[in-house]
């Protein structure tokens, strides 16, 4: 292993945990104001695809992730009615989102650009590195803004009055409601936040760091991403933490994968299973002393 | 409980699946008609193809692994579990009946293997849930990606067919299940499928076993009070929910012509532990509505195939499934149409 393998491995880490953390940070905020889903998985997939094409619309990488934020708060309405305004089951909706996500990315892009499963984003339509080397290795405008909004939103959920307001609707939303806070409006908001962090995720995957849609290309990083909020106790900074773990194996399986002389000791599957199996390790060892906000689920209403 | 009342009782959830489907159908139309297609050809093509002449026996064909797998979800949503791992299980229940027949070659014993590996499966994510309380999601969302690649790797090596690069051995003649319709891909695995269904029914609301896994999924905390073991009901959930997912995917691969053996990439074993959370869902996540639930969507998947040739991508059954669940997520959704109703009639 020499400096450049090295530097390699440590900005992929960097480029792969972009969208866990973000991902993780939002389900952070919304499962602080007592909000599960799972549909993230979904939200990436269709984001990524509707992100791409506001980017090549607009000619403007920054355009995608935008529309990928817009797609995610679209998608998050939907999920907020639900079980926040009707009080329905908080995981079914989500189990209908991947599955929308799934199929509607497969379907979409063949119907709107008429290839089978991929689609290269063109480079106009791609967000520039703030910095590349001479091989390859580059650096995207996307890592830094990511620390920023996990300690944003570290700061926000513990910090401020907002915080304070949305962790007590999912802390104890019978005392918040007692005080005048309006639970359902704050639990709705966080939903949102968390359906746009993710959605701005989604859209960094094609138009920033794979540079192509593909009918998978989520590839499970919605379900990773929930993974690493239980690993960082519903905590933005730690998310920082488990993100780049989670990141660095993710991209490591790439790596040994695309270098013939390791991959030829071991079968590329077992590699390919890697970031799978270290989340299933990580969340084992780290739950007992894992505890969820008290009404993180469970729809309210008032009696 | 008189037979009739508990008739009555199923009225309205069927009522339900039912305005959520028409929901599904409807949105799939917008979208169809958004993205330029034409959605009435499209329909019509959908229901030729799964219901028209011998397309039954091949609706009643996809129907099968799915009515199987949604038998898994179900029994897990009943223990109070959101059981997503029947996905993984499939892939290794095929792996296990085409490993297997190579040695006994015997239905019987594919598809024992298929139960037994199902179950085995299965048991990382319940262990994970009873002793370091992992939410079976998580973990069983990443032991079908773990369960894919190490399924492919074994499709590709140790059950390779030296003669097709394509595909895996096939099925020894001795082994495969008998079809129920000549030149169809209809066979006993339906039949296998069903009774399943109806076993799985008498085991959860006419045994005892039934009976705690219920109550500990409606209400762990009275459930122990009752003496019931709230964690050993988790595991035999896991595992009953493994060996149908497992069976699922040994039949699919033990009953269907005419390569009797995994394609490359588990192409005609993937998704069907996904699709059948959906089947689930429609179906009340009980037995009977899933055999029901079953067969549309196997008439969904079926009609697919002939929905692409007026040139709408095979996909789009998939969007419409999820928007269904969506729907059926929807409480009370069948108040939400009729109060208004009710209300002007006043």
């Amino acid at each position: 292993m020499n400096e450049t393998m090295i530097v390699g491995l440590l900005l992929g880490s960097l480029a792969a945990m972009v969208p866990i953390v973000l991902t993780s940070v939002g389900a952070t905020i919304s499962e602080r104001a007592g909000v599960v889903n799972i549909g993230y998985e979904g939200i990436l997939m269709l984001s990524a695809f509707f992100g791409t094409i506001f980017a090549e619309m607009a000619h403007n990488g920054w355009v995608g992730l935008l529309g990928g934020a817009l797609t995610g708060l679209a998608l998050g309405v939907v999920h907020g009615v639900i079980t926040v305004y009707l009080k329905g089951d908080h995981v079914i909706p989500g189990i209908g989102l991947n599955l929308i996500g799934y199929g509607g990315v497969a379907f979409g892009i063949l119907a709107y650009w008429g290839t089978a499963g991929q689609h290269q984003v063109p480079s106009y339509a791609q967000i520039s590195p703030l910095w590349m080397d001479a091989f390859g290795n580059s650096l995207s405008p996307m890592v830094p803004i990511t620390f920023f909004i996990a300690l944003l939103a570290w700061w926000m959920l513990f910090k401020t009055p907002l915080g304070l307001r949305i962790r007590s609707v999912g802390e104890n939303p019978e005392a918040a409601d007692a005080l005048g806070i309006n639970v359902e409006l704050y639990r709705f908001t966080a939903v949102l936040i968390a359906s746009a962090l993710s959605g701005v995720a989604g859209a960094y995957l094609s138009v920033d760091w794979l540079g192509t849609v593909t009918k998978t290309i989520a590839a499970g990083r919605g379900f990773i991403a929930l993974a690493n909020m239980v690993f960082s106790g519903w905590n933005p900074l730690m998310a920082l933490v488990g993100g780049f773990i989670f990141g660095f194996f993710d991209n490591l399986a790439i790596y040994i994968q695309n270098n013939p002389w390791l991959a030829g000791a071991i079968p590329w599957q077992f590699i390919a299973t890697l970031p799978y199996v270290v989340t299933l390790i990580v969340v084992a060892g780290i739950i007992g002393r894992a505890r969820p906000p008290k009404w993180d689920g469970i729809p309210y209403k008032r009696e | 409980m008189s037979f009739s009342t508990e008739l009555r009782g199923y009225g309205k959830p069927l009522a339900e699946s039912v305005l959520a489907i028409l929901i599904g159908a409807l949105i799939g139309a917008i979208v169809l008609w958004l993205s330029g297609y034409d959605a009435v050809a499209a329909y019509k093509a959908l229901l030729e193809g799964a219901f028209l002449g011998g397309n039954f026996s091949e609706t009643l064909s996809k129907s099968t692994p799915l009515i199987l797998t949604a038998i898994t979800f179900a029994i897990g949503a009943r223990t109070g579990l959101f059981n997503i791992g029947a996905e993984g299980a499939v892939y290794f229940g095929a792996i296990a009946a085409v490993g297997v027949t190579q040695v006994l070659q015997n239905p019987l014993a594919g598809v024992l293997s298929g139960l037994l590996i199902g179950a085995l499966w299965m048991l990382p994510a319940a262990v994970l849930k009873v002793y370091r309380g992992v939410h079976e999601v998580i973990s069983t969302i990443m032991l079908n990606w773990i369960a894919f690649y190490i399924a492919s790797w074994m499709a590709l090596s140790v059950l390779a067919n030296p003669n097709n690069p394509n595909s895996t051995l096939p099925i020894p003649p001795g082994a495969r299940l008998p079809l129920l319709v000549q030149n169809s891909t209809l066979s006993m695995a339906f039949i296998i499928a069903v009774v399943a269904s109806i076993v799985v029914y008498v085991i959860m609301w006419h045994t005892r076993l039934g009976y705690e896994l219920r109550t500990s999924g409606q209400n762990p905390r009275a459930a122990e009070y009752g003496g019931i073991n709230p964690k050993a009901a988790m595991v035999w959930s896991f595992l009953i929910g493994g060996m149908t997912a497992g069976l699922a995917g040994a039949v699919q691969i033990m009953g269907i012509p005419p390569s009797y053996s995994i394609s490359q990439g588990l192409a005609n074993v993937y998704g069907y532990g996904f699709d059948g959370i959906g089947v689930s869902l429609v179906g009340r996540n009980h037995p009977l509505g899933i055999i029901f639930a079953g067969i549309l969507f196997g008439a969904l998947n079926a009609g697919a195939t002939q929905m692409q040739q007026t040139g709408v991508p095979l996909e789009m059954v998939k969007v419409i499934e999820g928007i269904i669940i969506v729907a059926v997520a929807v409480p009370g959704l069948l108040d939400l149409f009729v109060k208004p109703f009710r209300r002007g009639a006043q």
